[in-house]
């Protein structure tokens, strides 16, 4: 069974259509790529698959379960953890307490055991602790865990917010240009540790990318996006010569 | 985790050792009653001004109309007392249900709003309850509740404060206090991340409003009086500028800054003609020379007495 599902999505705002009949099945293990030209409606797919909009017309599954009407941080609750294009770190925190953060919904200890510190609050931040440092350690950000996230290099702020995804223990990670502004050396990097993590936490991947050597080294399937329609789909190879695909990135053959 | 909890008492020790020492000094007339009426009136400052900074600071909620739910505090601890005839700390608690309580109602709407218009819309809610109280004759009216005995002490007033500062260090240190800094950092991540970003806003808002009240009832009952006229907007701006001058975000910054603020005030009193003048001049250099306030969002810390070193710091210079 399918674990994300939907089925004729449509995202209209105002008389600008979009996304219209957005049809992608992601089996659990996968690793898929969306990809389209600039303004192609990939973001907003994200954002629907995210809770950020409401979809105007369509279905959305996730493990069985429809994402209709659900907030932002449900739909994270429920298992889907995601970055963003132009990443969003809690800037002025230390490295650690980003990692922290994505616990949070984990934690059972209430507001009394908070105030008094009794129960269930030094366990629980004891783990909380261990569990983000191993987890930094991991991503070899571990000597960096009591930096401010700011001060971190592009690269680092790359890795660690894709951690910080993970740390919440998603199902599903969806990855939004995890190689805008990298150099080809961090994009090669970044293709290794892609392929690592869905083997090491067992996930199910979907990416949004513009870097074509991204796309086509690590996905097992791709989906193409044209003005809010998806005009193809198959494995990396069936993209590469699909004449479809390549009109919509380079424009039509002059006869 | 052993040593969280030695810090805690360190601390604890610390601020009893303090409190032996100023209300000894009370007991023998060492201090004057003038100047402890304005320790007292430290104490009551820094609830309020570590209570907004949970707002404004933590969660980065910015709200100006602190000094309404103060006047809830006072009204309600007043009734208590004086018409209930209830013990002081009834009336306490008392005051915190009720601003408390308020404070949720006037959050779960307002705080869809952000920034300016959060800004606005508290200043209005606090100038709407200061003149609702005005209009309740039951209250006294336009001529203030009066014959509020004077429960609040020196006592009553420290550990009230202490349980406050308690009460909040260990809120922002734990995973509630860090969805509300979250909130502040970046609310889309924050929500990305699971954080329900809606509940831990009204939180804050409503645990700020409570201590605002507790506040209010201490203030109550210090000055024989719960006089509208001492909850305008300039009052919440006095609030404010407390927070501002410590430091968005850092505790111990808002009890330097209540600290400073008072005393200063308390000073100037002396020389009214030119008390503003001085008054305006500290907080312009200060804005200049550090916009960030004198503790910036990090907290005061010896590395003996730990991270919290502010309640004992805060009435050691009041001497």
């Amino acid at each position: 069974m399918a674990l994300l599902k939907v089925t004729d999505m449509s995202m209209v705002f105002g008389g600008l259509r979009a996304v219209s009949n957005f049809n992608i099945d992601i089996n659990p293990g996968e690793l898929v790529g969306l990809i389209g030209p600039n303004g192609a409606g990939k973001t907003t797919a994200f954002n629907v698959l995210t809770g950020v909009y409401e979809p105007t017309e369509g279905q959305v599954d996730f493990d069985g379960k429809s994402l209709l009407g659900l907030k932002p941080y449900q739909i994270t609750q429920r298992g889907i953890a995601r970055t963003f294009q132009n990443i969003r770190l809690f800037a002025d925190l230390t490295v650690l307490d980003n990692v922290k953060i994505a616990y949070h919904f984990h934690v059972k200890y209430g507001l009394l055991e908070t105030v008094f510190r009794v129960g269930r609050y030094f366990p629980e931040e004891k783990e909380i602790e261990e569990k983000a440092i191993k987890f930094l350690d991991v991503f070899q950000l571990g000597h960096r865990k009591d930096e401010i996230a700011k001060n971190l290099p592009y690269g680092e702020q790359r890795r660690l917010e894709i951690a910080r995804a993970l740390a919440a223990q998603p199902k599903l990670l969806l990855l939004d240009e995890p190689a805008a502004g990298m150099n080809p050396q961090e994009t090669q990097q970044l293709m290794a540790m892609i392929r690592w993590i869905r083997k090491e936490f067992n996930l199910t991947i979907l990416l949004i990318e513009h870097d074509m050597s991204l796309v086509m080294g690590v996905c097992e399937r791709i989906y193409v996006l044209d003005y809010g329609v998806i005009i193809a789909q198959g494995t990396p190879q069936e993209i590469k010569n699909n004449p479809r695909v390549i009109e919509a990135y380079l424009g039509e053959e002059v006869h | 985790m052993n040593n969280i909890r030695k810090k805690d008492l360190y601390l604890f020790g610390a601020a009893l050792g303090l409190y032996v020492v100023v209300q000894g000094l009370i007991m023998l007339e060492v201090i004057p009653p003038y100047y402890e009426l304005n320790i007292i009136k430290v104490c009551i400052y820094v609830i309020l001004s570590s209570s907004l900074n949970l707002i404004n600071g933590i969660t980065g909620q910015f709200s100006i109309g602190h000094a309404g739910f103060m006047a809830v505090g006072a009204y309600v601890g007043a009734v208590c007392t004086v018409k209930f005839g209830l013990p002081f700390i009834a009336a306490i608690i008392a005051g915190a249900l009720g601003a408390g309580l308020l404070g949720f109602l006037i959050g779960l709407p307002t705080l869809r709003l952000s920034g300016d218009y959060l800004a606005i819309a508290t200043l209005g809610l606090g100038e709407i309850i200061r003149i609702t109280i005005l209009n309740i004759p039951y209250v006294g009216g336009a001529s203030g509740f009066m014959g509020i005995p004077r429960y609040n002490n020196f006592t009553w007033a420290f550990f009230v404060m202490l349980f406050t500062l308690f009460f909040i260090k260990n809120f922002v240190n734990s995973t509630h206090g860090r969805a509300c800094i979250s909130v502040r950092e970046n609310e889309i991540a924050a929500e990305a991340m699971g954080v329900n970003t809606t509940k831990y806003k009204v939180l804050a808002f409503t645990l700020g409003a409570a201590f605002a009240g507790v506040a209010g009832a201490l203030f109550a009952h210090t000055f024989y009086i719960a006089h509208p006229a001492s909850f305008t907007f300039m009052q919440s701006f006095d609030i404010l500028t407390m927070v501002v001058l410590g430091g968005l975000g850092s505790i111990t910054g808002s009890i330097a800054g209540a600290l400073i603020l008072t005393g200063a005030s308390a000073y100037l009193a002396s020389f009214p003609e030119i008390r503003m003048i001085i008054y305006s001049l500290i907080l312009i250099l200060l804005m200049l020379y550090r916009p960030q306030g004198l503790f910036g969002n990090k907290e005061f810390s010896l590395k003996i007495f730990g991270r919290f070193g502010g309640g004992r710091r805060g009435t050691t210079q009041s001497n």
